[in-house]
């Protein structure tokens, strides 16, 4: 009579001797394993798990052409040359190379301090354009021509206040891959359009070694 | 002095709402996760802020890692016979005398990095002694014995062959390895007529108020 019997109202019959009630289950189930299993399989996929998937950047690089009709000629006050040395070391100069009596203007820097001189220069040329509005009219045919959808006004003004703006760049022997992408990134960050990959001159690469104290093989 | 009795709780905490949201991690992760493509040698790409996707499929890749050693893939998921193709091609182009079966097991070579010599050698090994092969990378730093512009050349004409899709150029190089590696591998391509390449990197973010960020801003007001 300690205790008390649930639903035994309603007529029910008492069991009788011997007659065991069915022992009520938990429904709790222990789900320690499963947890487990579930927390293994999130440190798989998130080490095999790849976030940043790889991106790619598109570069074009010209026919090597010795006719001298077919080569295009930067305009000198336009001209930015920059060079990838050993290291982060960036040398550069604006228009020719200068390095005689009459002055120099070959540059050291770092690779972290280039997007000024870039967009110095990039200033530079912009400051002495007029709005030229054959030269729009004629990159938006040009663009309707190509069937280029994705480019419209902004690109054709941008593309003619530019004009006269190129970069060389000229990655020495010692550059690494990382600095010559970096400097080509350079390039989209600021927003120069025009720019070329070119093989460095034996009077450069002389240039960046007595810089960088170097011993010059002649 | 009556003692205070501390009713005894239970040490069972209810672990539902946890194991809900473990498994939802689980499932968002199972769904996201894309696997890593196989890599014969780690590279590190350096970072970009151009955030053109990948392709998987109609691709040639060029790997450069990090002590210069030149590795040539090509991707194609959707056809492995085009990479069988490939071989047949460089077979005829620079008669090596592989045999049927060495082309085969091509099929089943993600990145070759050996010399055009030891080609047939090392397609001939088995999987695990193919892992234990030293393989120098193609030589391409001297424009005479550049082997990678006959690996691209056979690449095209298997190209041609299948299809006739134009294959893209990927080339992924490790940030520490050196650029005259780079540009033997460009001077390959442009002997094979091949002027515009892919550089894999690494996505980056666009730094605040570059001029590109300006020009993004200004493109989406055209819009």
């Amino acid at each position: 009579m300690a205790s008390i019997e649930e639903g035994g109202g309603g007529g029910g019959h008492k069991p009788g001797p011997g007659v065991k009630k069915a022992k009520k289950l938990s429904t709790r189930i222990d789900m320690t394993p499963m947890v487990d299993l579930g927390f293994l399989l999130i440190t798989f996929f998130i080490f095999t798990t790849t976030m940043t998937s790889p991106t790619t950047l598109k570069l074009n690089v010209p026919k090597e052409t010795n006719k001298e009709e077919e080569q295009n000629k930067a305009k000198e006050s336009g001209a930015l040359t920059i060079m990838l040395g050993k290291g982060n070391n960036v040398y550069y100069y604006e228009g020719q190379l200068k390095v005689d009596a009459s002055g120099n203007n070959f540059k050291a820097t770092k690779m972290g301090e280039i997007r000024k001189i870039i967009l110095d220069k990039k200033a530079d040329v912009l400051s002495r354009y007029t709005r030229n509005q054959k030269c729009i009219d004629d990159k938006l045919a040009e663009y309707r021509k190509k069937n280029i959808k994705d480019k419209g006004l902004t690109d054709a003004e941008e593309s003619c206040a530019q004009e006269d703006l190129v970069v060389v760049i000229k990655p020495t022997e010692e550059a690494t891959y990382k600095n010559t992408v970096d400097i080509l990134d350079e390039m989209s960050i600021c927003r120069v359009l025009k720019y070329a990959m070119v093989k460095i001159t034996p009077q450069e690469n002389e240039l960046i070694k007595i810089t960088e104290g170097q011993p010059v093989s002649k | 002095m009556p003692s205070v009795k501390i009713p005894r709780k239970s040490t069972a905490t209810d672990m539902t709402p946890f194991v809900d949201v473990a498994f939802l991690i689980l499932s968002f992760f199972m769904l996201a996760t894309k696997f890593k493509p196989p890599e014969k040698v780690p590279i590190d790409p350096p970072g970009s802020v151009n955030s053109d996707q990948l392709p998987e499929n109609d691709a040639v890749m060029i790997s450069i890692d990090s002590a210069g050693r030149v590795f040539y893939s090509v991707l194609s998921q959707k056809d492995p016979e085009l990479k069988k193709e490939v071989v047949k091609q460089l077979n005829t182009l620079r008669t090596l005398n592989l045999t049927d079966q060495q082309m085969n097991s091509f099929m089943n070579v993600f990145a070759v990095g050996v010399p055009l010599a030891n080609l047939g050698q090392y397609l001939s090994a088995s999987k695990d002694e193919q892992e234990k092969f030293v393989e120098p990378g193609i030589p391409v730093l001297d424009s005479a014995t550049n082997e990678l512009v006959w690996w691209i050349n056979a690449s095209q004409k298997a190209f041609s062959e299948r299809g006739g899709v134009k294959a893209q150029i990927l080339i992924k190089g490790d940030g520490r390895s050196k650029y005259p590696v780079f540009e033997g591998v460009v001077s390959a391509l442009k002997r094979n007529e091949e002027f515009k390449y892919q550089l894999v990197t690494s996505l980056e973010g666009v730094p605040n108020g570059s001029e590109l960020e300006k020009f993004n801003a200004k493109k989406a007001k055209e819009k």
